[in-house]
């Protein structure tokens, strides 16, 4: 009695692709995101990566930075279009209609991913050509590729700490509670300073933190990192996106169904 | 549409939902046959939201069944045949009437052509304006465009013109009225009676969870074969409701209201009693009297959701309709 509809591919993609460029329209024309999230990661690479650094401490600085503040510059439209959107539309009871209607749950996920990752790949080629032209950053080709596969991919665990804060979070607390997680996190990782010039307690704290690992492996592929094996942070990474996306999983379920 | 003409559309058996201790269904049993507009109504508070989100669904039922065409609720064959406006819903403003429709038209096997959808909701000149730039009707003719335009086999409106200026909310009864005449079947519930008069075939009457009434506008008014006796007076209402035992006695503005099933039995009582009484008229039972009428014989101790009622004599007007539902 019970007919499985499945979602035929063609249509299955065709909603995916609608759901995604209405997605990225609707964040493009909030100005507040738009700029802020990428304006913000320039301005302190400009600042920190290029100005601060001019007649250099090491000079290894702008290419160190380019690193770190892409990092940055990736989780912040990861964290805030999940931890803030999806707690806004929640809010809202969008997201209780599309639900309601045969909307493909993952039509939902997938949109906000590809928005993500479309301001991230904004955000990284905007750091890449100032680092490029004003910080003398050399990389070969294959370097600048691979920086910017592991910076895409690894804004993805982002992404379900994002879906987890917003499906928790209530809307008008989520821009406070995510900025909360977001900033602190920047710092205590090394992408505003290299932790080597954190006391120690805070060194082995950093270790705590996913944007750290990111971090160490984006630099690795300049010969920048602290040294430990890039399969130690994977696999960091790779359980605290399962974790957070279990959590996420629950969240779901717990406030789609009673 | 696609399963067998006799069955029921919707088919709730039996269903009983509580939370925690408080029982916010209680053995709601109904049918909805294809081409049928239901109004389902009742108070704030009286489970109406809780039914419409069984058959969406949100909500599972602590007991009984709930089918939609067949379909287990919340199934993607039940979504595929609904269609759905819920309570206080917003959308993302910077989107444009065009893209939103678009895009949930997209989710649909065979929705309706979008101008269709544009035209039955009164959405046509509208069509790229930002969701952000619409008045408090158009935005809810924008979520009716978005129930309708999957050609779903019913259609839900949960409190569909709650917040609506008159002018808006007779808008609105024009695309329900469309909608009906294309065949679509409509569940809505709402608490403005004269909505459930003006649009419904069937009006389920829904109290502290338990259905206790069904039936056509006409019948509720006919069931109740009555008059409404208004008039003025200088004795209170406690005083007329103990001169008319078994009858409804309310006050509205500085008028009594008395439901008489026998018009001119009252009279005779009231007229020669000791009464200074004035201004009086009798006319047939509006669907808002009877509503309150058969709410107060079911749930016995329950104010009426009457017309306005001044603060100072809210307190006599509670004893009185409780002395008369007794």
């Amino acid at each position: 009695m019970n007919t499985l509809v499945s979602v035929p591919i063609a249509r299955l993609a065709n909603i995916y692709w609608l759901e995604s460029r209405t997605e990225l329209i609707k964040n493009l024309r909030i100005p507040a995101f738009a700029i802020s999230s990428i304006a913000f990661p320039v301005m302190f690479y400009v600042f920190f990566g290029l100005i601060f650094n001019r007649d250099g401490m090491s000079g290894d600085m702008p290419a160190y930075m380019l690193a770190t503040y892409s990092v940055f510059g990736v989780i912040g439209p990861a964290l805030f279009s999940f931890g803030v959107g999806v707690s806004v539309e929640r809010d809202q009871g969008w997201l209780a209609l599309k639900q309601c209607s045969p909307m493909p749950i993952s039509a939902y996920f997938v949109a906000r991913v590809f928005s993500a990752l479309v301001f991230g790949l904004a955000i990284a080629l905007i750091l890449f050509a100032l680092g490029y032209i004003f910080g003398n950053v050399s990389m070969s080709p294959g370097q600048w590729t691979l920086t910017l596969v592991i910076l895409l991919l690894g804004s993805l665990p982002f992404s379900a700490i994002g879906l987890w804060l917003g499906l928790s979070l209530k809307a008008q607390v989520a821009p406070a509670v995510v900025n909360l997680i977001y900033l602190p996190m920047a710092f205590l990782s090394g992408l505003w300073l290299p932790i080597q010039y954190f006391p120690e307690i805070l060194q082995k704290a950093a270790w705590l933190m996913p944007a750290f690992h990111l971090s160490q492996l984006v630099l690795s592929v300049q010969g920048l990192s602290l040294g430990f094996n890039s399969i130690l942070h994977i696999l960091i990474i790779l359980v605290t996106s399962a974790v957070f996306l279990g959590l996420a999983f629950r969240a779901f379920i717990r406030q789609s169904i009673n | 549409m696609h399963q067998s003409i006799n069955k029921p559309l919707v088919q709730v058996k039996n269903l009983n939902k509580s939370f925690g201790d408080v029982e916010a269904l209680i053995d709601v049993s109904l049918a909805i046959s294809a081409g049928e507009i239901v109004a389902l109504l009742g108070a704030n508070g009286a489970g109406k939201t809780s039914l419409i989100n069984h058959l969406l669904g949100r909500l599972r039922p602590s007991s009984g069944e709930v089918w939609i065409n067949g379909n287990k609720p919340g199934s993607m064959a039940a979504r595929q045949s609904i269609g759905a406006i819920l309570q206080a819903t917003q959308m993302p403003g910077t989107l444009t009437v065009q893209e939103h429709l678009t895009l949930f038209r997209s989710y649909y096997t065979s929705p309706i052509p979008l101008n269709q959808a544009l035209a039955t909701a009164g959405l046509t000149d509208l069509v790229d304006r930002r969701f952000d730039t619409l008045s408090g009707g158009q935005k809810q003719r924008l979520f009716f465009a978005m129930a309708i335009c999957g050609r779903p086999d019913i259609v839900l409106l949960d409190e569909p013109t709650v917040g609506l200026d008159a002018e808006s909310r007779r808008d609105f009864w024009t695309c329900i009225r469309t909608l009906r005449s294309q065949g679509t079947t409509v569940l809505l519930t709402t608490h403005y009676l004269e909505e459930a008069d003006a649009l419904a075939d069937r009006i389920l009457l829904l109290a502290e969870g338990s259905l206790m009434h069904e039936g056509t506008p006409e019948s509720i008014k006919q069931q109740l074969g009555g008059k409404r006796i208004r008039f003025r007076t200088t004795a209170n209402t406690a005083h007329i409701g103990e001169l008319l035992p078994g009858h409804t006695v309310t006050e509205y503005g500085d008028y009594i209201d008395v439901i008489a099933p026998d018009e001119v039995a009252t009279l005779k009582v009231l007229l020669s009693a000791p009464l200074d009484v004035r201004d009086l008229s009798v006319e047939p039972v509006s669907l808002e009297s009877a509503l309150m009428h058969l709410s107060q014989k079911f749930a016995g101790n329950q104010k009426p959701a009457a017309a306005p009622v001044q603060e100072s004599e809210q307190q006599s007007e509670q004893e009185t309709t409780k002395e008369a539902a007794r």
